[in-house]
């Protein structure tokens, strides 16, 4: 479908054709459904909240629910002060959640809506409890928005005062399976953490034959609460954690480490040292296990990786982490790509790449499209795309093999089952992208050249 | 009625018989299946192939509707990208005409389609974008048909969007309009002289449905004109006036152009489905009988006989499986629901539950003569209302669209996706051969069982 991808590049001031990201308020949205009993609320008009809702049901299969301040014309001119007031009314008579996380939309923003003093002005049911974020549309994506949420709910919810041995962990926009993954690894190392949010439980959840609107699930607001006082926090992803560890920093003074998401071997490495610090116990055992069955995997198949251009694109903070694994399996990062307009991105990247000598020969952008990453690709091809579920157009056109990873994936089932961090993740990445360069292969090669014995 | 339904909602629910609520502004807080105005709008308009769809406004609109339709094409596959002038906060400040100027130029150099459809969503309006203005001097410089869809989310609802598609398509179709025509061809269409033949409006070629029902009249002679708007091309569809009679099959969505159609052109028109046997034979009788010769309508005998025969054969093994389930329907428009629960009750099933996110009140009567005493009937029903009743009811199976799927697996509750989703057609005989092996599949699915050996009752 993308015949019409012309290879000449020209400059585009105007149009952004099939964007590699999306708006804030989804982000916040699904922040939202990872705190317990708490019921995401979009302040704007009703078709935002029905797309989100979509998205993440296409995402993860399961349902996410949200409700609407359903702007009318009216809203548009006079304010949406009326509506927040009556959608609160009403979600707590009916959903009866204990907390509305309510993000902002483009629509409320420029008809400049406070939700600071709508919120104050509320009357509400005894212990029920309303925070807010500000995610216009039109600045930053999704994984700004996540973090918008997320510092919310620290802003209004964590108390300094709440003394706790435990640390916090901001673990970034992730999958459910990754926010398993993580807690698997912080308990190998004796680490008591309070993780937010946590969405494993309410985006995973098992076949039970009971629909629960609010999931056994999700950060306690307790948890919450306790975040203000915990001795340290790790604020995974530079860019979706970067809001949560300012916020908790300076509501509350507590010390935080903003680092890569824990994605290949030196990433996660780097994580275990820092857990490892924190609890003052030796890497475990299981761990350092895991680490060199990884790495045999790796040298096994070294073969097949090595020197194999790929492209890899979507959120930044996933991109960053793939990038690292991928210049680990030996394979040549060619194309680094994101739509989410942060420079810091393209400092990072480059920076890795430096590290590897590997920045010769590649584009590194953010806030760039699809369209412009199938216009590299149309000019000098890769062998491999590592990246979100929209990339499969270009993998058509173009006859590249592809790997799925990140956020969205809409056109295959488990995914978000799955970790891509610590080393479970490094080696379930390996697998997957020597399974999708050696079918190709095979695909492609004479019988004697791909035998059934290697 | 049970107790966690809000106040305000009751009145858009009805335990058949009753009257019930509908084309109301959803309520503010509810959990609404709903969608806006742009994605009424966009949806009856994103099947034309070759047009180009621009959405002015910040990004998201346009990235939640990328190629999520599932309509097909023959020819150009212009439409299943996305577009958007990705507005960010400095166009916002100080307006978004440069940057849709900007971009009007871009697509002129890159792409140049014969149609430009502009959606200007929420934020476009408040910030008051002049988008009329900036797409008459594209059109102008670039000799490209430009039409604009004010289609801000707050407006109304998606039914709201059907219209402003509809208004649209009027655009089109009038060759005054369009800058790149011959002065010639510039006379009124209604004294066009008419042409023997049909344009089918309301079916969206999912999985190409529009294909099969193209094929039907193909076989019996009648000459299709235009569709709207599956696998349509912008040239097709400015050949519609000169039709004869308009086949509207996705009322909802296309009785406004209908309406319009019939206004400004003379063309007659009537409502058909071409879901179920039923339904799909009486479409094509009732075509032939307003527009066919004798032998013509011979010949939709011989293949209403002969598909039908092949259908029943068809679903026979299946039908054992299914005889005294119970269906819940949940869609987005009334008549398709309507198709639906005739479907169900020529299978054997029984509906227990219909609801629709844009229904009409004479719809919502039908239903309610067609069901069973006791069917709950509701108007953009929430998740917690559609779980309610579904459990009340014991539904074996739920009709719906992406939101709901999950919703029905989690309550142990079978589904099939009526929606954009489908990955079989469900149109004509053969859908009806789809649509059953698809109910007996989800229905009688293995897995079923080793959640109940779990120890769980299901629903």
């Amino acid at each position: 479908m993308l015949d019409q991808t012309p290879k000449e590049i020209v400059a585009r001031s105007g149009i952004c054709i099939n964007p590699l990201k999306t708006c804030q308020p989804v982000g916040a949205l699904y922040a939202a459904l990872g705190v317990s009993r708490c019921l995401p609320h979009s302040h704007g008009s009703q078709g935002c909240v029905s797309y989100h809702r979509t998205l993440l049901t296409r995402h993860f299969k399961e349902p996410a629910v949200a409700s609407s301040s359903s702007f009318t014309e009216g809203a548009s001119v006079f304010g949406g002060g009326a509506n927040l007031k009556q959608s609160v009314k009403n979600i707590f008579d009916v959903y009866n959640p204990d907390i509305i996380a309510v993000h902002t939309t483009c629509l409320s923003e420029t008809i400049g809506d406070d939700l600071g003093s709508f919120i104050q002005e509320l009357d509400l049911p005894e212990g029920k409890i309303v925070v807010h974020c500000n995610t216009p549309s039109y600045v930053g994506s999704h994984v700004t928005g996540f973090g918008q949420m997320v510092a919310g709910f620290v802003k209004y919810l964590a108390k300094k005062e709440e003394k706790s041995d435990q640390i916090g962990v901001f673990p970034g926009f992730v999958n459910p399976g990754d926010i398993r993954e993580l807690r698997r690894l912080l308990a190998l190392m004796g680490v008591s953490a309070i993780i937010l949010p946590d969405p494993s439980d309410v985006l995973d959840g098992p076949m039970t034959g009971a629909y629960q609107m609010f999931p056994e699930g999700g950060t306690s607001l307790r948890e919450i609460a306790a975040l203000g006082g915990v001795k340290r926090a790790l604020a995974l992803g530079l860019l979706a954690s970067k809001e949560p560890a300012l916020a908790l920093k300076s509501k509350c003074g507590v010390e935080t480490d903003l680092c890569p998401q824990p994605m290949g071997v030196a990433n996660t490495d780097a994580f275990l040292m820092r857990l490892s610090a924190i609890s003052g116990q030796p890497i475990a055992r299981e761990l350092e296990l895991e680490r060199g069955r990884l790495l045999d995997l790796m040298l096994d198949a070294n073969q097949y990786y090595y020197q194999k251009k790929v492209a890899i694109f979507g959120d930044p903070d996933t991109v960053i982490g793939l990038t690292t694994m991928a210049l680990e399996l030996g394979l040549t990062p060619k194309y680094l790509a994101t739509g989410t307009p942060w420079e810091g991105f393209v400092t990072e990247v480059k920076t890795i790449l430096g590290q590897y000598d590997a920045l010769e020969g590649t584009r590194v952008k953010a806030g760039t499209d699809f369209f412009e990453l199938h216009q590299w690709i149309k000019n000098e091809p890769v062998d491999l795309l590592i990246g979100t579920s929209y990339g499969k157009q270009i993998a058509k056109a173009e006859d590249i093999p592809m790997v799925r990873a990140g956020f969205p994936i809409l056109d295959r089932y488990g995914h978000a089952h799955h970790p891509l961090i610590g080393y479970e993740g490094a080696r379930r990445l390996a697998e997957l992208t020597l399974g999708a360069l050696m079918d190709r292969y095979d695909r492609d090669c004479a019988d004697e050249d791909l035998d059934v014995v290697l | 009625m049970p107790r966690d339904i809000l106040e305000e909602r009751r009145k858009s629910i009805s335990l058949a018989g009753g009257s019930l609520d509908c084309d109301k502004a959803s309520l503010a807080g509810a959990v609404s299946q709903r969608a806006c105005v742009y994605c009424g709008a966009r949806v009856v308009l994103n099947p034309i192939t070759d047009a180009f769809h621009l959405v002015h406004g910040p990004i998201g609109c346009a990235s939640y509707t990328w190629d999520i339709r599932g309509s097909l094409s023959a020819g150009s596959e212009l439409y299943r990208q996305s577009f958007s002038t990705d507005l960010r906060e400095r166009d916002i400040v100080f307006g978004g005409e440069a940057k849709l100027r900007a971009g009007l130029r871009e697509i002129a150099e890159i792409y140049r389609p014969p149609v430009i459809f502009i959606y200007a969503t929420c934020v476009v309006g408040v910030i008051g974008d002049d988008v009329e203005a900036v797409a008459r001097e594209a059109e102008k410089a670039y000799g490209i048909r430009v039409i604009v869809i004010q289609s801000p989310g707050f407006a109304g609802h998606k039914s709201l969007g059907y219209r402003l598609a509809g208004e649209a398509l009027m655009k089109l179709l009038s060759p005054q309009a369009d800058p790149a025509s011959q002065p010639q061809a510039r006379q009124p269409q209604a004294r066009q002289p008419k042409v023997r033949g049909l344009n089918i409006l309301g079916d969206y070629n999912l999985a190409g449905e529009m294909w099969i029902i193209k094929n039907y009249y193909r076989e019996i002679g009648l000459p299709v004109i235009a569709s709207f708007t599956g696998d349509s091309t912008c040239a097709e569809l400015r050949k519609a006036p000169t039709a004869a009679l308009n086949v509207v099959q996705c009322a909802g969505s296309m009785t406004y152009l209908a309406k319009r159609l019939e206004e400004e052109y003379g063309i007659p028109w009537i409502k058909a489905s071409f879901f179920g046997l039923e339904d799909t034979a009486r479409a094509l009788r009732e075509t032939v009988d307003l527009l066919g010769s004798a032998e013509e309508r011979s010949r939709a005998e011989a293949l209403i006989a002969r598909e039908s025969r092949r259908a029943e054969a068809a679903i026979k093994p299946y039908l054992p499986g299914l005889k005294g389930k119970k269906a819940a329907i949940f869609v987005g428009g009334g008549f398709k629901a309507i198709s639906l629960i005739r479907q169900f009750r020529a299978l054997g099933l029984e509906t227990v539950l219909v609801g629709t996110q844009t229904g009409q009140k004479e719809e919502y009567e039908v239903m309610a003569n067609l069901a069973s005493p006791g069917t709950v009937i509701l108007d953009d029903a929430n998740p917690s209302e559609l779980e309610a009743f579904m459990r009340e009811k014991g539904a074996d199976i739920l009709v719906g669209g992406v939101k709901e799927r999950p919703l029905a697996y989690k309550l142990g509750v079978a589904f099939c996706d009526h929606n954009h989703e489908r990955q079989a057609p469900l149109a004509g005989f053969v859908g009806v051969e789809n649509f059953t092996r698809e109910i007996d599949l989800t229905i009688n699915s293995p897995v079923w069982s080793y959640v109940q050996a779990a120890g769980v009752t299901l629903s």
